[in-house]
Parts: structure tokens; sequence; C-alpha cells
């Protein structure tokens, strides 16, 4: 892809859509929750899912863009998944079928067979998805045709890209010319993933221009284990850092599993989840239980802060014009952390409510104690009162029964259409039972269930 | 050739390819004009200002529309002529389309509806059940009344009564491809594409708008992205204003919902509470039951009428129940006009039933399977050849007078139990749930018996037009739209067994007014039993005609002359159907036909309630096993086994989709799907960010269907059964499963409400406890 003389913020739906007359992606819901519109996109980090309603076109300049048109082969062979599609019989009125096509087919290119999380982004409303599965299953052995590799090749082939030159649009290298550049455009929106940025153009109906789109930052895009810990590039994807922190906090990695979906983790960074504020981002809450450290630049000053103090109130955040997030550190490992996510749908949902714990239990009693919500407030938000209620108790549901009156101290939560308030202080203190639980080694998770 | 074979859908080919055209994927010609809607802001008010220029100068647009501009009918409704497409002088729920903005690009007409300044003189808005009841705000003069028997004096009389309300929310239809339609204008008329499940409505309601007669609109529908009812109705509005503006203009005009205008503008299904009274036997046997529908219908009639008349039909489900009176209220709000959606009254009716008796075996303490056979249909007695009628017991009759002729489910359950192992597991999680205090068990079965035929008689009626041409290859068209269920592939197998060809020789080409006059929505799931005995009807007549030829030619009886494998013989002769055609032809024989099909013995009184508004009742019935955690309430379904009555099914491969994507779609109304509107009355929940259908994981990780093997006692099409709509219910078995998770927490009943979100669950875990 060379992107040039478009708008900044046209997304690739809409290019696709209307200016290349390839109407094979859908729109579903534009808004990066139902997948009709998912295409592959391939760089030197290797092909993902992505959802092209929230993609603008600077984001895939450089890149190599494959859609449904480009599943079956030069010759109109079928892709297996698209054998199997119809063999399962797993279309039925189609309009979905080929965003799970496309993400069939990143997946199958992984090899992958986790086919439930690979398509949580994938709305069907017709099949059920049990045809769509079997047919996922029935490809797993097939080889991956030889076009669904070209695209890796070809990048490989030939010379890295200039930046696109987008009118009104400025895509940094590194940090350095990040920095230097917001420094002094202070006003201007930076653009990672898109997957919330994208909302304003697709939703709210703005034209962006004074951009800055964050994806050729390399430099941001790095995990490296210091002596304070894991410092995660502000750059770095959900995807990305859920892998990384398989090993070393798992409970963090299945946190990060049930962040949105496969495409939108593969597209939002760290970076914006915790800048744009989000009472209900779900890397904050996780992130102040784990007493994270934020790296804010400003041009050639930086700075550093806990990430429970970044959040000032609602939507308000510690952060200085022309400040941007750099980085943030967590320790290598916490033990004792557990993250629980609620929602009203287990996958590709936002939080009603996010509990974080994380203590440390010396003998039998509740040594440390860091806990933090989203959605119990109009920030991520820090439960103090409750630390300070378990702090020194023996580590049983006796010392939460008494620590209980400790939660209405720290919150105060609001009712709205995900949750009401009354529902969402109960089931706060009973994450705090289960985590006593589990702990104890009782099976509190539904997930862990079978017929 | 047998009729049935699991093809695969006719598209299926082009749906993996991304080469099925739907309509926004039509090619426009230059100059196409895109159209958005300015939408109210309030739920109830006059229009007291209605400032558009900002509208007028915002870049692209090229006419900005209101009402008085509208040069016919302002109506989009489907019946009473209650729905303008553009307000008048007053808005009635939070969403009314108010101003049309037609502009050069989609993008560009939404912009410049957002820049309109309205002006309201805010009026009181009535928005809840409680509320229109206490204003006496209503469709119709007053409750429609159904009784048989005297229910008050059987419940006071029996030994038990069980009493309560219910709460059972609406749904979304989030159909993937959002309302569309394109309005191309020319000197013989209007031709229309529209995402549509009913064209003659579409071509009717653009007729009124431009003031012209029918046979000067045409529309056609190839396609949709899913219907599930949301587009019986919902889309004249689309369909009439790109006509109106593409008549101002002299350009094509096509208009697209957005998904949050989308959900914001169009109806969902009813919401109802359900009050029950029950009078019970010592055996569990209902004596008798008092239902009180109150059915939340929205701003307009549309299609509640029949709607909650269906809710009353299916307040008997499986059961025979000797004394039951029903009582519905059809309220009227200023919110969405809640529309048709997938079995249309039916599964609201359904889960009354089903709930009262959740609560009869709870408080009687009897099992929920037992005590369902218990209060069954009688049997249907099998028609043995040489047994009298007389010997067979009379079957029972319905609350509205419909003898109950074919119930299977008495076996059908029998065969459920065991394949499901029914018994064993619901013994383990007994014993499962009594060494587990964080998480606990359910498991549950309900049947579902659902009516088929349009309760609205003369809705009973299809068309079909066939053309053999002169190679052999077919080409056909009939009323029924394509929606993802299949309809068209199970109708070229008709046609194709009719003709003793292979399906593939067989092309169904758009849905098109222009082919086939004058049909019914598809819908009631009566799409293949309608529109497949029309095309049969059709090819019989032509088929017929060859066969008369061929007998004459080689002298034997027309009935002799028989057509299987691609071959037609005839006498001594056989020939492959190509010669045959081509002979035909030649002899001047005409290979055009219409076929036409009304179905039989329906009759129905709808004031008095009575009558038989069915031909046939579709069966099945499912167990679901979910688990749930007490200590939020969030939960899943682990296991569902089912058995569905589709007859002798045409495409058993389509119809266990249908019954797949059934039970997930009625489980997701009962569980995550919840709508959410503020005191205002403004829906919260008009995005899937905030409006939750299942998604992959949300469907049982354990999913056994099967097909009942049987077929109908009626002649339908190859005796087999609609399965649209019925599989819906069998979703209602996770309900039922989860409230007895719920039960498992404690002594009380858990009186859980649907949708059983997480926190509903929770809920009702707390009042199982007492607490």
């Amino acid at each position: 892809m060379r992107v040039t003389g478009e708008s900044p913020t046209r997304s690739v739906l809409d290019w696709l859509r209307e200016s290349r007359a390839m109407t094979g992606t859908k729109e579903g819901c534009n808004e990066g929750d139902c997948g009709a519109c998912t295409v592959i996109v391939t760089d030197a980090d290797g092909s993902r899912a992505l959802n092209a309603c929230l993609l603008f076109l600077p984001q895939i300049h450089g890149k190599a863009l494959r859609t449904i048109e480009g599943i079956a082969g030069p010759a109109g062979a079928l892709h297996p998944v698209q054998q199997a599609m119809i063999t399962h019989h797993g279309s039925q009125c189609g309009f979905c079928t080929p965003g799970i096509v496309v993400s069939m087919a990143a997946a199958h290119l992984a090899g992958r067979r986790d086919h439930d999380e690979v398509l949580a982004g994938n709305l069907c409303r017709c099949t059920g998805y049990a045809p769509i599965i079997r047919a996922a299953v029935a490809a797993e052995t097939a080889p991956v045709p030889g076009w669904m590799r070209a695209d890796a090749l070809a990048l490989a082939e030939l010379a890295p890209e200039p930046p696109a030159e987008v009118t009104g649009v400025f895509v940094p290298e590194n940090a350095d010319a990040l920095a230097a550049w917001y420094a002094a455009h202070p006003d201007a929106t930076l653009i990672a993933g898109a997957t919330d940025a994208g909302l304003w153009v697709t939703k709210g109906l703005r034209d962006l221009d004074n951009v800055a789109f964050l994806n050729r930052c390399k430099d941001l895009q790095v995990i490296t284990l210091t002596a304070e810990g894991y410092r995660i590039g502000a750059g770095v994807t959900v995807a990305q850092l859920r892998e990384a922190m398989a090993e070393p906090h798992p409970a963090l990695a299945e946190l990060l599993r049930r962040f949105a979906s496969e495409q939108i983790r593969g597209a939002a960074t760290i970076g914006g989840n915790i800048a744009n504020g989000s009472p209900i981002g779900d890397l904050p809450p996780a992130l102040i239980a784990l007493d994270a450290r934020l790296h804010l630049r400003q041009g050639a000053h930086r700075r550093s802060l806990a990430v429970a103090d970044f959040f000032l109130d609602y939507r308000k955040q510690d952060r200085r014009p022309g400040e941007f997030v750099e980085a943030v550190t967590i320790p290598a490992t916490a033990p004792g952390l557990a993250c629980y996510k609620l929602s009203k749908r287990f996958d590709q949902d936002i939080s009603a409510v996010c509990g974080c714990f994380n203590l440390t239990i010396d003998g039998s009693m509740i040594a440390s104690a860091r806990i933090a919500f989203g959605g119990m407030a109009g920030i991520p938000k820090r439960a103090q009162a409750v630390e300070a209620a378990l702090i020194g108790r023996t580590f049983d549901e006796a010392s939460l029964d008494a620590a209980l009156p400790a939660f209405a101290l720290d919150f105060a939560p609001m009712s709205d259409m995900r949750a009401s308030a009354q529902y969402r202080l109960q089931a706060a203190r009973n994450m705090a039972l289960r985590y006593i639980r589990e702990r104890r080694g009782e099976t509190a998770s539904i997930a862990e269930c079978g017929a | 050739m047998s009729v049935t074979r699991p093809l695969p859908h006719d598209s299926a080919l082009l749906h993996v390819t991304g080469a099925a055209r739907y309509v926004d994927d039509i090619p426009t010609p230059a100059g196409t004009l895109h159209l958005a809607f300015g939408l109210s802001e309030i739920a109830h008010g006059r229009i007291a200002d209605l400032d558009l220029s900002a509208v007028h100068n915002a870049p692209g647009v090229v006419r900005v529309m209101v009402a008085a501009d509208l040069p016919f009918a302002n109506d989009v409704s489907a019946l009473a002529h209650d729905e303008p497409l553009l307000a008048i002088d007053r808005v009635h729920y939070a969403g009314q389309p108010v101003f049309l903005v037609v502009a050069t690009s989609h993008r560009a007409a939404r912009q410049a509806a957002r820049r309109a300044r309205i002006g309201y003189d805010p009026l009181p808005a009535i928005l809840t059940l409680d509320q229109a009841l206490a204003a006496g705000s209503r469709f119709e003069g007053g409750p429609v009344i159904w009784q048989r028997g005297d229910a008050a004096a059987a419940i006071a009389a029996a030994p038990h009564q069980v009493a309560g309300t219910f709460d059972v929310g609406g749904q979304e239809h989030f159909y993937l491809e959002g309302q569309v339609a394109l309005a191309l204008p020319g000197d013989d008329g209007m031709t229309v594409q529209s995402s549509t499940q009913h064209p003659t409505e579409i071509q009717h309601k653009v007729a009124e708008a431009l003031g012209v007669p029918m046979h000067a609109v045409r529309v056609q529908t190839r396609r949709m992205g899913g219907g599930f009812g949301g587009k019986e109705s919902q889309g004249n509005a689309l369909a009439v204003a790109c006509a109106v503006a593409a008549r101002a203009t002299g350009r094509p005009c096509k208009m697209r919902y957005d998904r949050d205008d989308d959900m914001m503008i169009t109806g969902k299904r009813h919401d109802f509470r359900i009050d029950y009274r029950a009078g019970v036997d010592a055996e569990g046997r209902i004596m008798g039951l008092d239902f009180r529908h109150l059915v939340r219908c929205g701003w307009s009639m549309d299609l509640s009428l029949p709607v909650a008349d269906r809710a009353m039909l299916h307040a008997d489900n499986a059961y025979f129940i000797p004394a039951l009176r029903i009582e519905s209220h059809r309220l009227r709000t200023h919110t969405q006009s809640a529309t048709a959606f997938r079995g249309f009254g039916g599964p609201q009716g359904v889960i009354g039933v089903e709930r009262v008796l959740d609560h009869i075996a709870h408080q009687l303490g009897r099992d929920p399977v037992a005590l369902r056979r218990a209060n069954f249909y009688a049997a249907a007695q099998p028609s043995a050849p040489g047994t009298p009628d007389a010997i067979a017991a009379a079957p029972q009759e319905t609350h509205y007078g419909q003898e109950v002729e074919d119930f299977i489910l008495h076996d059908l359950l029998t065969q459920l139990e065991k394949s499901s192992q029914y018994a064993e597991r619901k013994a383990r999680i007994l014993a499962w749930n009594s060494t587990n205090r964080t998480l606990k068990r359910g498991i549950a079965l309900s049947p579902v018996k659902f009516g088929i035929s349009f309760t609205l008689t003369h809705l009973n009626q299809a068309g079909a037009l066939v053309h053999v041409y002169q190679d052999g290859s077919i080409a056909l068209n009939h009323g029924g739209t394509e929606m993802g269920q299949g309809l068209h592939r199970k109708v070229c197998q008709v046609a194709a067994a009719a003709f003793g060809v292979a399906a593939e020789r067989v092309r169904i080409t758009a849905t098109d007014t222009g082919k086939v006059p004058n049909t019914s929505a598809t819908a009631a799931s009566s799409g293949a039993d309608l529109n497949g005995m029309a095309v049969q009807a059709a090819c019989d007549t032509i088929r017929g005609r060859i066969a008369a030829f061929l007998a004459a030619r080689e002298d034997c009886a027309a009935a002799e002359v028989h057509f299987a494998d691609g071959r037609v013989f005839a006498g001594e002769a056989e020939l492959s159907f190509e010669e045959a055609v081509a002979a035909a032809y030649l002899a001047r024989v005409s290979l055009s036909s219409t076929g036409y099909y009304a179905t039989p013995k329906i009759r129905w009184n709808r004031v008095a309630g009575r009558g038989r508004p069915f031909l046939y009742f579709a069966y099945g019935a499912a167990v679901s096993e979910v688990v749930i955690d007490t200590l939020t309430g969030e939960n899943r379904i682990l296991r569902a086994d089912i058995i569905h009555d589709a007859g002798a099914s045409l495409n058993p491969a389509l119809d266990t989709g249908q019954v797949e994507g059934g039970y997930v779609q009625g489980a997701g109304w009962l569980t995550t799907e919840e709508l959410i509107w503020d005191d205002q009355g403004r829906l919260r929940t008009h995005a899937p960010s905030t409006y939750k259908i299942p998604a992959c994981s949300d469907r049982p990780a354990e999913f056994n269907v099967a097909l009942w093997q049987g077929e109908n006692r009626e002649p339908t099409i190859y005796r087999s059964k609609a399965v649209g709509e019925p599989p819906l219910m069998l979703g209602i078995s996770a309900w039922l499963a989860l409230s007895a998770a719920c039960a498992a927490c404690g002594p009380h009943y858990p009186d859980l409400r649907a949708p059983a979100t997480p926190e509903a669950v929770l809920a009702a875990v707390t009042r199982a406890r007492g607490a």
C-alpha cells in the first residue's frame, strides 16, 4: 500500500468500498464490534486480522493489505477455510461471512486452533456459530495456500516505503521525532491503534486533521526487562503484551485475553489504553494493582509517576500539553495478582466492573494489599480503604467480612446500561471473596466448567 | 430423485468469497445521491422550531425535505396509516425521523443531519408499561380477552395455587446488514432495490408516496444480510425516502442506516409483563390458569396486534389447560414501535407458561419434566390403516378451539431424555451442587409447539413463475425472499424434483414484484411451505404439458411419462431432459407457467379468538445445562441437546442450521441481550458495544442437534414442516436451567427475570437464599 492524497482519517473500509469498489468487505457496525470488515494487514511483524472500519489509510502505508477478494487463489481456487465453510454450512445470510472467512484465514496462516478466541470479534446472527467452528476445525490440517504467504514475501523484497505524505498528517519514525513535533503542536491528536480515536470519526463524524500517526515509532513498540521490571513501550499492542506476559504475569495475560477482540487487540496500544483515561479501560486497574510506573515525555523532558496518580478525575489525566505516554513499567513478578472482568457477555464486552487484586500473604497474615477497580468510579481507582482494612488481618473470609464496609468508603459507583450501582458494589465485594476462595484452592471460575 | 438433500445454501460460494452482493454493494449510476434522516432527540413533544439552515448549507447537501415537502402520502406504516415518514408537528419517540437530507455522499448526509437545531415543546412521555396502563394509553378500545372455561373458579377450586409476575425483555434484531434501499427513477416508473422481507409492501408504500399505481413501482430483493422479522415493515421508511428523493431530484438515491441510527429508529421485539395465577391439582396438573399480558407496543401500531394475538395463541405452548383465560393489553408508549421478530409474539406466550410450570415445579417440589408430561396434550393417534376413526380418542382442543391432531411431544421427549442422559445428569448435578458453594449448575428441558400459518388468513397464499428454456435450463421466481434461511435452495430442490433433474440446473433470480405480484411477507416461517407449493404447481403444469406431448408422440398415457435422473421416460422412449424440452419447444408446447397456492383448512375469527388459525403445529424440545457464579451472576451454557421436528425435511443441513441458530438467538434474548432506555425514553443500548448478542464462545460448548424422523400429517410440500421460528423457543430451556441453578442456592423461588444478565442472576440467587 502506498497512500497519497487521501483525507488523513479516511477509513480503509470506506476506501475499499467507495473508491476501489471492493465491496466484499462489509460494514456491520462501523465501531469495531462486529468484525464484518475484517481484513489482513501484513508488515515486518507478521500478518494480523484487523477491523478496516477503525483503520485509517496512513496506518497501512507501507504494509500489505489482503481483503476477502484475495482469500481465494488468483485462479479462483478456494482457500481451505472457504471450502470448509461451504461444506459445513457455515454461512446463512452471508453478510458476516467475509469477515469470518478473513479471520479464519489469518488464524489458519498462523496455525492457530483457538477458534473461539480468534472469532470472538466476529458476530454472526444466523448460525449460532456451531457450523463455523466445525468448518474451522475441519480446515486446521489443510496446508496454507501459497498465495497467503505472498504478502510477507513481497514486502521482504521491496524497499521500505518512506512515510506517507498526506496533508495534515505527521508520521514520526521514532519517539524523539514525535516528542519534538508534539511539543511544538500540543493541540494535535495522536493516533496509535485508532481503536478509540477511530470512533470520533466513524461515530462522532469528526474530520480530524493535525494528527500524528505513531505506528512507525518502532522504539515505542518494545518490551524490555529492566531492574525495575518490565518496561512496556506505549506503542506495544495489547496482543503483543498478552503474549509477552503469558509467563511472568499469567493473570494479566488472562485479563488481556478478554480485552475486546482479536482484531482490536492487534491494533490497540498500551499507551492509548492508558492515555485515553477511560474509567472502564481494562488495563489500568491491573496496572494500579501492580503499582506500575508511568513514563511521560514532553519534548526532552521526562517524568515518571504511579499509574494510580495519573488519573485525576473523569476523563482528566495528569498529562500536560504536548506530553505523551512513552512507556509503563510493571514489576517482574506479582504472584498474588488476580484480575476479574465482569461484563454482560463473556467475550468482547466492556467491563461493568474490573477488579484487580494483588495481595502478599505472610504465613496466614495479609502483609500487603493493592486493589484497584475499573467501572466503580469516574476513573480507574485504587481501593485504599479496603486495602487498609485488610492489611495485617488473617487471610480469610472473616477478615473480608470485616472489611466490607470499606468498599462504600472507596466507591460510590453509578448506574448505567451496563450495571446498577448496587450490583457493581456487590460484585466488587464478591470479587474479593472470589480472590480468597480461589487462592485457597476452591473452584470459583465458570470458565473452568464443562458439561 | 428424492427431494431431500443436504445441499449448501444457494449462495454459499458467493458468501465465502465476498462476491454475494447486498443492496449497498450494487454498483450505482454516476450521480447517485445519499440520504440520512435527522432524528428526534426527545420522546414526546411538539416541534416548536425547526431550523435547518445549517443543514442546507452543509457541504454536499443537495436537498433537505420535511413533511410538507412530501408530494403524496406521508405514511410508511404496515397497516394502520399511523406512521408518517417524516414527523408532522409532533414527535412520538426519541429516534423518530423528522427531516431528510439528500447529499452527495453517505457521510455528508449524516454530517449535515447533525447540524439541525430543533426546538421542542416537550409533552409528557409515556415510557413504561405501568405509565401506559395508568394513562389508558393503548391500541384498541380495551384489553383483548380470550377464555375457555371458568379459570377463576378452577383456580379457586384447585388444591394448590401459584401466582407471580414475570418481566421478559425485548430484543434487537441485529441483522448484520443494516436497513438499506436504492431507488432508480426511470421512464417506466421507479425501480427499488430493497433489503426487505416484504417487497410487495415496499411497492405499495412507494406507490402511495409517489401517487402512482402499483404497476409503476418495481421492487427487487436478491438477498438480505439477515432479517429475523426486522425487515418485514421496517424497510418501508428507507425505500419511500429514496423514491421520493429520487423523484424530486431525478437522480438515483440510496439510503442505509448507520448501525446506531438503525437501532434508534427501528422497532424491536415486544417486551412483556406477564401476570399469572394458576390452580394445580395434587399431580401437578393445571386445572385453571389466568394470564395478563402487558405488551409494550411503542408509538405506532405496526404489527403489534397480530403479535399480541400470537402470544395469546401460544399461551398454552404444549399443554392442555382445561380452563384458561388470557387478557392482553396492547399498550402505546413513546418508544420505538415494536415490530415482528422471529416467533412474532409466540416466544413471549410460550415463556409465560413455561415460567408458570417452573414455578409450580418449585412450589410443589415435583420433577419439572414429569410435570410437563402430565400437562401435555394427548398424543396424536397414529393413523394406522384400517383403524376406524371412532376408536381413536378425540384430539384435545386448544383454548382457541383448534384440535391438536399431530401432537408428537410424548415420543419426542422420551427420545430426548434418553439421548441427552437427562436423568443421570440431573442426579450428577445435584451431587455437584452439594459440594460447590461458589458455582451452581442447573439443567432444564423445555418443549415447543408452534402454530404454522399467518393468523391473518388472506396472507396464506403464494405465487411462482417458472420458465424452462429450450436448452433445458430452468429459471424460477417466487414471492419469497432470501434472508439466509436457505429458502431459495429449498425451492430449487422442489423444482428439480418436479422435473427429475439436478438442483444445479435450476436458477433462482432476485425476488421481483414485476415477476410475481401480490406476495406476502416472507415471515411466519411460511417461506418454503407457501412458495414451495406454488413453485411445485407451476412445475407440475409445465411437466404435464411435456408429458402430454410425449404421451401423444409415443402413444402412451400421460400418467406413464415420468421424469427422473435427468431423463424422461415415455412408453418405450427414453430421452434426456434437454431432448424432451427441445422437442416440446419445437412442437410449440408452452414451457412457462405461473403457479399458485393457498393454504387449505384454515379459518380464524380474531375477535372471538376461535377457529383453526394453523394448518399444523411444529414441535421440538431442548435440554440445556448451565453453570452460574453465585458471586457475580456470570453464567455459561455448557451443553444443549435438541430434537426438532421439521417434518420430512427438504434439506436437513439447512434445517439443522435454523435449529442451531434459532436456539442461540433465543438463548441470547433471554440472557445477554438487554435493551435499556433511560428515564427520558432514550435508548442507551444502540450499538454492539452496549447491546450484546451472543458471541462465538456463548454457544453451548457441547451442542447436539438432531431432527425428528417423521413427516407432516398435512400435505405440505413433500410433507416437510416450517422451521424458521419454532427453534428460537428452544432457547427457553437455557433460561429455565439458569432458574434451576439459582434455585439450587436456597429454599425460595428465585423469580428470575429475562433477560437473565449476570446482574439478574445474582438478584435471583439472593432471592433464592431469602436474603
